[in-house]
């Protein structure tokens, strides 16, 4: 390993709501694969942005090779000898494999003109060079997913890049494809003295693959260590681990039966590859069944064919021994079934409209708010909403406030008032306290609670392990869609629980949960 | 009667009445690969006929008609570039403005400058000239179809070569197809999406006002209110049914044209002619419906096909 290629001090980033980079110093060696961790939003493509000069940093310094650089476009960056590939690619799908390598320093001839038959030449030469197969001729929209990342690596180098930053690369390639990603980056680094950033949330790739390691959580740099050093249980507890000593909270109901039951389910990720791959569990009366996985096994997809946003391949939805696999989310909600987005500023609000609004959707066409299903009565809705953000204590100043204008913590309230003043028998709750401030946590928190001691039946699905074991009775493991492990809370330690949620353990009982 | 309509005056006047779709066939093309759908096409035409009239008439020199119909052009280019690349309006909104401006305008300017109502001529408006091709006068029918037309017959031919060769086999028009497809995938190899959509909104002023300087000193020589006739849509309608390929654009504005002709040799004929004029634009209609459907059936086959693999 070399010397220092870039050190950046200091640097901030604030977006309108969220402090995306807090004062991050970072210095990444020459020869190195680095690794940078974190969940998401925890501002890690931020900072990459940043350094390919796609987002100016507000405060802070960046040198490289020991001088202060500023970085004002990608360009820049290029000149450097930077190179990225984007979590999204930054292919054009109408244009040829070969026309997408040399974009923005096409061959000419006579000048004016592309020269298409040397931009195919230069394509072979570099498939030569570093070994990454590619069909220069063909339409990037006619090549796999793997092959895409190929070209934007082939395109990157091509433009002279020295440090190559890889933004979550492996989340839209298969386990072969990742397999033979890490061939190619070891060989750039060995052979071809290049830098590699990896930015990723997938441990065990950082361990396979880095010399170093840097974790960052909500927008700052929490370390840098010896992946050596390191392991993935000290790493998880850097990215999730979260300082605050919570009072326990008492379970005051006994379970009942089973209400919610999922047998065998699969269903298939936006890129069309199965995310579930026969997922079993069941939920009873009076529990909160807590799902822990690392981001990305399936968890989303789990909520969202539950709820009906996404559509299942096979398997049941047994709710009251009714199959609602298939069903619509009006009727899924109608069977008795809730839901807390995980994200809800896209699935849980409507940030255009106001809190009277937002708390009344579901209900905005029954009686007694909505006469006949149109008209709709003023009077009753605003008692409602009153009592509402009385009791789930959202600070505003009126009712009529538009949602976008609230802190992150009373837009969730403001979700969670709605979807459990349903009182459904079943609640499903994802990622119910993030970005939210601490003292919003644990309000958040106790009505979790509550709900289950009311006789509700709750799935929970968090990236915060502390969340998981204050609130849960029961914790199940999802590792790449499928369960790898279902414990009593009190069972099992966090650390142990890391091994399942990575798969390196699998319980054998199959379907226990 | 047949041989009245279907003769070699028919095929001439095709190539006359098809050459200002052409033109801003040409430019509106442009536009939608950068990614813009330009209905102001009408309005920018409307505009460079009016001011070809303004500069020929006082300068006494169709030239300068031409300079000052592109001047015009570029200024409306870069206006419809700013708000709808740079403030990130409604396109659609933004081109309904320039159409409803330019006839405002030309209006409130035929009476202003020129002191009339409807139509301004005047023996003072030079006429573009027209070209005769050396060797082609000795071929008979070619020679009454192609020969003796105005110069903008010619220039448009030209210019769809040119356009063609600059879309796919330059860096520029890969830039501009880029900038439409998937601008980030531009920025981020250090060339701005921005610029080549300024470039493609720009030039695509100059083409209509090239289109509006054929209409109004190419054969006639003067100016009538709303003379661009929706030709503006009829280009788009062009680009459409040719996929915003040069070429094949080219053709759907000669076919464009070859109704408009038709409807004119229909009224020689004494049909009426409430009923000729709407030829042109019910061929667009039929058109696109096919267009239309031909890309319903396109969707529905891959759907099939994708549903297949899973």
């Amino acid at each position: 390993m070399g010397q220092d290629m870039i050190e950046l001090k200091g640097v901030t980033k604030q977006f309108p709501g969220v402090l995306a980079n807090d004062a991050i110093d970072l210095s990444i060696e020459e020869g190195e694969i680095h690794a940078i961790v974190g969940e998401n939003g925890a501002g890690k493509s931020t900072l990459m942005k940043i350094l390919y000069g796609l987002q100016q940093p507000d405060k802070g310094e960046i040198f490289f090779r020991g001088k202060a650089v500023k970085i004002s476009n990608p360009s820049v960056a290029i000149n450097m000898g930077i190179g990225m590939v984007h979590q999204h690619f930054m292919l054009l799908p109408s244009f040829t494999v070969a026309e997408n390598i040399v974009l923005g320093i096409e061959p000419r001839k006579r000048s004016i003109f592309m020269d298409y038959k040397k931009a195919v030449e230069i394509t072979q030469d570099l498939v030569r060079t570093y070994g990454l197969k590619v069909e220069p001729q063909l339409k990037v929209r006619d090549v796999s997913v793997g092959i895409q990342q190929r070209i934007e690596i082939l395109k990157a180098l091509h433009k002279g890049a020295d440090i190559l930053i890889l933004d979550e690369p492996t989340a839209v390639l298969t386990p072969q494809e990742t397999e033979e990603l890490f061939v190619v980056i070891r060989k750039l680094v060995k052979e071809l003295n290049k830098t590699v950033i990896i930015i990723t949330h997938k441990l065990q790739e950082v361990m396979a693959l880095s010399h170093r390691v840097s974790v960052m959580r909500q927008g700052k740099l929490i370390g840098t260590l010896e992946t050596k050093d390191a392991s993935e249980q000290i790493i998880a507890e850097m990215m999730v681990g979260r300082e605050v000593l919570l009072e326990p909270l008492e379970k005051t109901t006994v379970e009942g039966k089973t209400i919610l039951e999922v047998n065998h389910l699969k269903s298939r990720d936006n890129r069309g590859l199965l995310a579930l791959r026969g997922v079993n569990l069941h939920v009873k009366e009076g529990e909160i069944l807590g799902i822990a996985g690392v981001e990305g096994n399936g968890q989303s997809e789990l909520v969202e064919a539950l709820t009906g946003l996404r559509e299942i391949e096979s398997g049941e939805v047994m709710v009251f021994s009714k199959n609602l696999a298939g069903k619509s989310p009006r009727e899924i909600r109608e069977s008795g079934i809730a839901h807390v987005p995980e994200d809800r500023l896209i699935t849980g609000l409507s940030k255009d409209a106001t809190i009277t609004e937002n708390m009344m959707m579901g209900l905005h066409d029954q009686e007694p708010y909505a006469k006949k299903g149109i008209h709709t009565n003023k009077q009753t809705i605003r008692q409602r909403v009153e009592t509402l953000i009385k009791k789930f204590d959202v600070r505003t100043p009126s009712q009529d406030v538009l949602v976008e204008n609230l802190s992150g913590g009373n837009m969730q309230k403001i979700v969670i008032a709605r979807e459990f003043a349903f009182d459904t028998p079943i609640l499903i709750i994802s990622q119910p306290t993030r970005g939210v401030d601490i003292g919003a946590i644990e309000f958040i928190h106790q009505q979790i609670v509550e709900k289950r001691n009311e006789g509700c039946a709750i799935l929970l699905i968090s990236a915060e392990l502390d969340e998981l074991f204050r609130l849960s009775d029961r914790i199940i493991t999802v590792y790449e869609g499928e369960l790898t492990g279902t414990f009593n809370n009190g069972e099992i330690s966090k650390k142990e629980i890391g091994l399942y949620m990575t798969g390196k353990r699998k319980l054998s009982k199959e379907g226990g949960a | 009667m047949l041989g009245q309509v279907f003769n070699l005056s028919l095929l001439q006047n095709t190539i006359r009445t098809a050459t200002p779709l052409i033109l801003a066939g040409l430019g509106g093309l442009l536009t939608m690969h950068a990614g813009m759908l330009n209905i102001g096409m009408e309005g920018m035409i409307l505009l460079g006929a009016f001011f070809g009239v303004v500069g020929s008439y006082f300068f006494a020199s169709s030239f300068m008609g031409v300079v000052l119909a592109v001047v015009v052009g570029i200024i409306i280019g870069v206006i419809y570039g700013f708000f709808v690349i740079e403030l990130k309006s409604d396109e659609f909104i933004i081109g309904i403005a320039i159409n409803i401006f330019a006839g405002g305008l030309t209006i409130f300017l035929l009476r202003s400058i020129f002191g009339v109502k409807g139509a301004f001529s005047s023996p003072g408006i030079v006429s573009l000239p027209r070209i005769s091709i050396p060797l082609l006068d000795q071929i008979p029918v070619l020679n009454t179809i192609f020969n003796n037309h105005s110069v903008f017959v010619y220039i448009s031919w030209v210019l769809v070569v040119l356009t063609y060769i600059f879309l796919y086999k330059t860096p520029y028009g890969m830039w501009i197809r880029a900038a439409g497809e998937y601008p980030e995938a531009l920025e981020t190899v250090g060339v701005r999406a921005k610029r080549m959509k300024y470039i493609s909104s720009i030039a695509c002023g100059v083409f209509c006002g090239f289109a509006g300087a054929h209409l109004s000193l190419g054969y006639l020589t003067l100016f009538t209110e709303n003379m661009s006739a929706n030709r503006g849509f009829i280009a788009l309608a062009a680009i459409i049914f040719g996929a915003s390929n040069p070429i094949k654009t080219f053709a759907a504005a000669l076919l464009f044209g070859f109704f408009d002709a038709l409807g004119i040799r229909l009224q020689v004929v004494g049909i009426p002619s409430q009923f000729t004029q709407m030829i042109p634009y019910l061929m667009t209609v039929v058109i696109l419906f096919i267009v239309a459907k031909k890309h319903m059936m396109q969707k529905k086959k891959v759907q099939k096909e994708e549903g297949a693999i899973q």
